[in-house]
């Protein structure tokens, strides 16, 4: 079982004929993901990696029956290839680029909102079920296995280095989550969470969160009602206020978006916080029980 | 991008926004020149501190000889760490109330939000939630006139003030849409005469947003390190320890910082080297931390994208053409693992795989140099 995306997902690329399309079209098929086709204007009829290229997601949609999306457009036409997806009929979007204009996030989020559309992103590295072999992202395949830990993360990297430490202990994972690093995203942690609710293969969460926003402190009361136990790491304990910690999303802001402050509001509901990285395994396996 | 006062004050008034009148000023001679102008102004230190006046960053000139003196002081001074280069001269103003507005994206709501109060003056962290209007815009509606009274409303105000309020409303959200602002504020909002009149302003831009906003002036607060590593096209933050460190990804990078202060040491700065740099990018950014004489290096790689062996390969780089003349901890895992540690080795440098060991050891290497 998995959450958002399992192996019946039909996947398109849009963006297919870029590099990074090209590439994780590969790795992604290579996985086991079931890409279906890709997209790029005035290339349609070529085929990359065995998969057929269509100039819109129009043509892609009735060929190929298509209900999944993962975007590799440059950010400036991000919000056209977002849009073109969702009224296409797509119920899954996720975005992979960074530097979407923040009024273009904001659009795309309104619209799938409207529309019910499950949007992961941007600046996502994307989502993963190992349990179902299956992907839309950019995350390297190796580090996952499946198990039943729920990882929702705000980072990439560290959560590749959280899912590999995971991994290493033996404590496979069901599902793992990018939410993206931008200020506004598709996702927040309880739209992950709740989904992760209502998984059986997960029986254990762990989130990956950073300085920046108060969406930990809104997932915070949420954990009560989650039923199952959470352990949170945050990154950003050595950062200064008022700087961008790389993610756009990543700034404490007049007071706001300290680490302090999440941390205190997930211990307050049942989270286990843990300090550093490699800290999440031990305290995953705690949690579980025992076979 | 943080713009300065003198430039949000251009982006209200190009959108009919009334603002006192004012003219740059760097130069003692323009300080009498503006008084003789404009007659007696407030001198506001351009710079992007908040706390401007408190720290001393306002002042105020009656006779032209003033203007000269007060900008001659004012111009050189260092003002919570940042030089003042430019003033900005203004008309005083004889305010009679102060009311705050700005309009934000909100990250929880995913969506533009309105923020009003009566209690301007002050930073709105510091005002009581039950003296702020909050309102949220839907961005597929937008903001209609009827949205800037409904505000104005909500604050009690009456007359020609509830007009002009309402009207701004209006335009400072499309200012805030059409500039691709994260924040534009005015605050405090002035009442002289019976009419509003923007005192000051806050315009901050989306950095992302920027290519289709090809007139903006460019406005870099960061030190001259900073900007030579932001020209460079990667993520760099200057911290005030001597542990100098470079990761691959936000998060990572941030938790390296975090590792280093776990074990008693303290980070140089911030280096996001990006998700999948190559060897020359890579090289750069070590070049730069080579440069900042840190006490130590601690690079640290979760190789998904990027390649370990790339990694080594800007390492052993670096090393041959100009030294590495500090301890160097490396800590890598992932992609091309093998080949990157091997290669590393090979000239001596011994690769650590747990993140952890590395942090340790980079401070144990840095504490020992002292």
């Amino acid at each position: 079982m998995s959450i958002l995306l399992n192996r019946d997902s039909r996947i398109i690329v849009q963006g297919i004929t870029g590099n990074q399309g090209r590439f994780h079209t590969r790795q992604m098929l290579a996985y086991g993901s079931q890409v279906v086709g890709g997209i790029s204007p005035t290339k349609g009829g070529q085929q990359i990696e065995g998969v057929p290229v269509f100039d819109t997601v129009h043509e892609a949609v009735t060929a190929t029956g298509a209900d999944a999306s993962i975007v590799f457009v440059p950010a400036p036409f991000a919000k056209d290839a977002a849009f073109e997806a969702m009224e296409n009929g797509i119920r899954l979007v996720v975005m992979i680029p960074e530097h979407i204009p923040v009024q273009d996030s904001i659009d795309i989020v309104a619209r799938a909102k409207a529309l019910g559309v499950t949007v992961i992103g941007p600046n996502t590295f994307g989502i993963i079920s190992p349990g179902e072999q299956t992907k839309m992202g950019i995350m390297p395949n190796h580090i996952y296995r499946s198990g039943p830990v729920g990882v929702v993360a705000r980072s990439g990297t560290l959560s590749y280095e959280i899912a590999f430490s995971l991994t290493n202990a033996n404590l496979g994972q069901s599902t793992v989550v990018g939410m993206g690093g931008d200020p506004v995203v598709g996702q927040t942690f309880i739209t992950v969470l709740e989904h992760f609710r209502n998984d059986p293969a997960t029986t254990c969460v762990v989130m990956v969160g950073e300085i920046g926003g108060s969406a930990e402190e809104e997932a915070a009361e949420y954990l009560e009602t989650l039923g199952k136990p959470v352990v949170a790491y945050l990154a950003g304990r050595a950062a200064p206020a008022g700087k961008r910690m790389g993610h756009a999303g990543a700034i404490i802001e007049r007071g706001k978006g300290t680490l302090e402050s999440k941390e205190k509001a997930l211990r307050a509901h049942g989270a286990e916080v843990v300090t550093m990285p490699w800290q999440v395994a031990e305290a995953v396996r705690g949690m579980l029980p025992s076979k | 991008m943080k713009q300065y006062e003198y430039l949000a004050k251009g982006a209200l008034k190009a959108y009919g926004i009334p603002i006192p009148a004012g003219q740059l000023v760097s130069t003692p001679e323009e300080g009498a020149q503006a008084v003789a102008s404009l007659g007696p102004v407030a001198l506001k230190a351009q710079v992007l501190v908040g706390g401007r006046g408190k720290a001393g960053g306002i002042r105020f000139a009656q006779t032209q000889q003033e203007g000269y003196d007060v900008a001659k002081a004012m111009i050189g001074m260092d003002l919570k760490g940042y030089r003042v280069d430019r003033l900005y001269a203004e008309t005083k103003l004889a305010i009679e109330r102060e009311l705050y507005i700005s309009v934000t994206t909100d990250r929880n709501a995913k969506r533009p939000l309105v923020m009003a109060s009566l209690a301007g003056g002050v930073e709105i962290e510091d005002v009581a939630d039950d003296q702020i209007v909050k309102a949220y815009v839907d961005p597929e509606v937008g903001v209609l006139p009827y949205f800037g009274r409904e505000v104005a409303s909500a604050l009690g105000l009456e007359g020609t003030i509830f007009k002009e309020f309402a009207d701004l409303v209006v335009k400072l959200y499309r200012i805030y849409r059409e500039k691709d602002a994260e924040l534009v504020e005015i605050n405090p909002l002035a009442v002289v005469d019976g009419h509003l009149v923007a005192a000051d302003a806050r315009l901050n831009l989306d950095d992302s947003a920027l290519y289709r906003h090809p007139d903006t002036t460019i406005v870099d607060e960061g030190s001259a390190l900073e900007r030579k590593v932001h020209e460079i096209g990667l993520a760099y933050v200057e911290l005030d320890g001597d542990i100098a460190v470079m990761a691959n990804g936000a998060g990572m990078a941030m938790a390296t910082l975090d590792a280093i202060q776990y074990f008693g040491g303290r980070p140089a700065n911030f280096l996001d080297a990006g998700g999948g740099a190559s060897v020359g990018p890579t090289a750069e950014a070590l070049d730069v931390l080579v440069s900042m004489k840190p006490k130590a290096i601690l690079v640290n790689i979760f190789g998904g994208i990027t390649r370990c062996d790339d990694v080594a390969a800007a390492i052993l780089q670096v090393k041959k053409t100009s030294g590495i003349p500090v301890p160097l901890v490396v800590r890598l895992v992932g992609t091309n693992e093998q080949e990157g540690v091997a290669l590393l080795k090979a000239a001596g440098i011994e690769a650590y795989s747990e993140m952890a060991e590395a942090a340790e050891q980079a401070v144990r290497l840095a504490k020992e140099a002292l």
